[in-house]
């Protein structure tokens, strides 16, 4: 009994703190890389990615009522659906109004434009 | 280790937000409003384990739902100029609609 | 570590409403707007107040973005400078009107001071210790606006609706006279409006400009209005109740409404009904008062309705509850069919 709570613990902790380390990635991110369309990559995958770990380390807080697990994979879920969905959004809408991504093209002999 | 996660939330959305405030484009606080809306999410949640009440999933579900919402909202505001119309996918309509 | 979260958040707080009183795009402003709900629901949190925090987040995130970036779209997208920087008189009357604020507000109590008038009134005994008794929901701040202060929830549906009312009647059309949706004043301003009453029977090849949003429209409105019914229930036990139901359903419509058009939303909920529930929810709040009062009771008095007073209340909080979520529900929707799609008149262009 008392393995089982402490493994938990320990598991819940080092994801709370993945989680955290993502999510503080991101928003270095945010700041540091060069366009819209990198920043944009970098915060969806990192806004999926960060709350999956918090959530997962809270539900190993929470083994104790199904109902509160239930209430977290609800979360996850919906943050696993919406947030690519949003991000797609974004992204097409910035490119369709005219936002250019940066491209590389060289004009000879250079490595082919960046999409 | 929660008080921590919370913490590195706040850093999280301290950042956002003043990049909310200089952000170039519309899309940049569009991105911004996003983010800071699933590290809210993430808070609220964070909030009610540590003051030991967990109806506040219910509030985080919510509030993860608002996001969603309002985030399509904002961008098709931005790409059509209004929020919904009568013959958004008609094709015999005869505008060129260049939607979200 | 929460007064930390505390500082930090009214700090937030500070940041966004100073860069929003200082942008002049009221776009980057209405979104700016949301952020400031947000951060308000968070510190509703903090304190501990659940029931606030949700309504909130739901309506000062969700709706009041929606209907702000509507009215965007009618209006203007750029705030006109002032004429001069700073104007002396506004200056004047905001200073002193919010001096004698702050100065009223240093008689009152510390925040938790255990003396304060709201914690030693008997009142507050009375609910915290009896309410379980006398009305039997886990949940005291459903229990006081449901039960106790019923009359006031009553006036607060009541309010809603009128606003309802006065918005449709400044900004409906006329009646179109041969539109399919026939007669309502939610019928927006589009000159397509007439037209689209004959495309319809043609049933005209549909364009799917964003499968991946419709697709994931289609997946989860289903499970958003099963929320909002769940909020609604689970009002007695957990925060929650009718008004976070009404809008967090009310999103669920409109998102499908900003994914697939109006049309299709209106078909769902055509206008004419959602006028008719507009006026349901009110009716049906004061008709539970009514009844109550032929069963013999006083206005609201939960108690008569059903054997026994405990299930006469949870009947008459079920009841009313679902009033308001009905009325609220109805509401929002008919603010947003009303305001979406006015857009410009004529045609869409991009910008």
């Amino acid at each position: 009994m008392g393995v089982t709570t402490l493994v938990l613990d320990v598991v819940g902790g080092l994801l709370l703190a993945a989680g955290s380390f993502v999510l503080l990635a991101a928003a270095v991110a945010i700041w540091r890389l060069p366009t819209f369309y990198t920043r944009i990559h970098a915060i969806s995958v990192n806004d999926t990615l960060g709350p999956g770990l918090i959530l997962l380390g809270l539900a190993c807080r929470a083994t104790h009522s199904w109902e509160i697990l239930v209430k977290l994979g609800l979360i996850l879920a919906f943050l696993l659906i919406t947030g690519p969905v949003s991000s797609h959004a974004l992204a097409k809408a910035a490119y369709r109004s005219g936002l250019e991504p940066r491209s590389y093209r060289r004009a000879k002999g250079g490595p082919p434009s960046t999409p | 280790m929660l008080s921590v996660s919370i913490l590195a939330i706040l850093i999280c959305m301290g950042l956002l937000i003043l990049r909310a405030i200089t952000g170039k484009t519309v899309f940049h606080r569009i991105l911004v409003i996003n983010s800071f809306g699933t590290k809210t999410v993430l808070l609220i949640a964070l909030l009610g384990f540590l003051s030991g009440r967990p109806d506040f999933l219910d509030l985080a579900l919510v509030y993860a739902l608002m996001n969603f919402v309002g985030t399509i909202a904002v961008l098709r505001f931005s790409g059509y100029g209004d929020l919904a119309s009568l013959d958004q996918n008609d094709a015999s309509a005869e505008e060129d609609f260049e939607w979200v | 570590m929460l007064n930390l979260v505390d500082v930090l958040l009214f700090f937030f707080l500070a940041v966004t409403a100073l860069g929003l009183v200082r942008l002049r795009d009221l776009f980057a402003a209405t979104m700016l707007l949301s952020l400031f709900s947000l951060l308000s629901a968070g510190l509703f949190i903090v304190m501990d107040a659940v029931d606030v925090a949700i309504t909130e987040a739901a309506v000062g995130a969700g709706i009041s973005t929606m209907l702000l970036l509507a009215t965007l779209a009618i209006t203007k997208r750029r705030e006109k400078a002032p004429r001069r920087e700073v104007e002396l008189v506004p200056l004047m009357v905001v200073l002193v009107v919010g001096g004698a604020l702050v100065w009223g507000t240093l008689e009152m109590p510390e925040y938790g001071d255990p003396d304060a008038p709201s914690q030693t009134s008997p009142m507050t005994r009375h609910f915290l210790e009896k309410s379980r008794d006398e009305v039997g929901a886990p949940n005291i701040v459903t229990s006081i606006l449901a039960s106790y202060r019923g009359y006031d929830t009553f006036g607060e549906a009541t309010v809603i609706f009128t606003a309802a009312v006065g918005a449709l009647m400044l900004l409906g059309g006329r009646r179109p006279k041969d539109a399919r949706l026939t007669g309502s004043v939610l019928q927006p301003h589009n000159r397509q409006s007439l037209a689209g009453a004959g495309a319809d029977e043609m049933q005209p090849k549909e364009l799917h400009l964003n499968r991946i949003l419709e697709v994931a429209t289609k997946s989860l409105v289903p499970f958003i209005m099963m929320f909002g019914l769940y909020v609604q229930f689970h009002g007695d036990y957990g925060p929650g109740g009718g008004f976070q139901a009404g809008v967090i359903f009310a999103t669920g419509v409109a998102l499908y409404a900003l994914v697939f058009g109006l049309t299709p939303a209106q078909r769902v909920l055509p206008p004419r009904l959602l006028e008719a529930l507009l006026a349901l929810g009110v009716f049906l709040f004061g008709a539970i008062g009514l009844w109550t009062m032929v069963l013999g009771g006083n206005f609201l008095e939960y108690g008569v309705l059903s054997d026994g007073p405990l299930h006469g209340q949870h009947l008459g909080i079920l009841l009313v509850e679902l009033a308001v979520g009905i009325t609220v529900a109805a509401v929002m929707l008919a603010l947003f069919f009303l305001f979406a799609g006015r857009g410009f008149c004529g045609p869409q262009r991009k910008r």
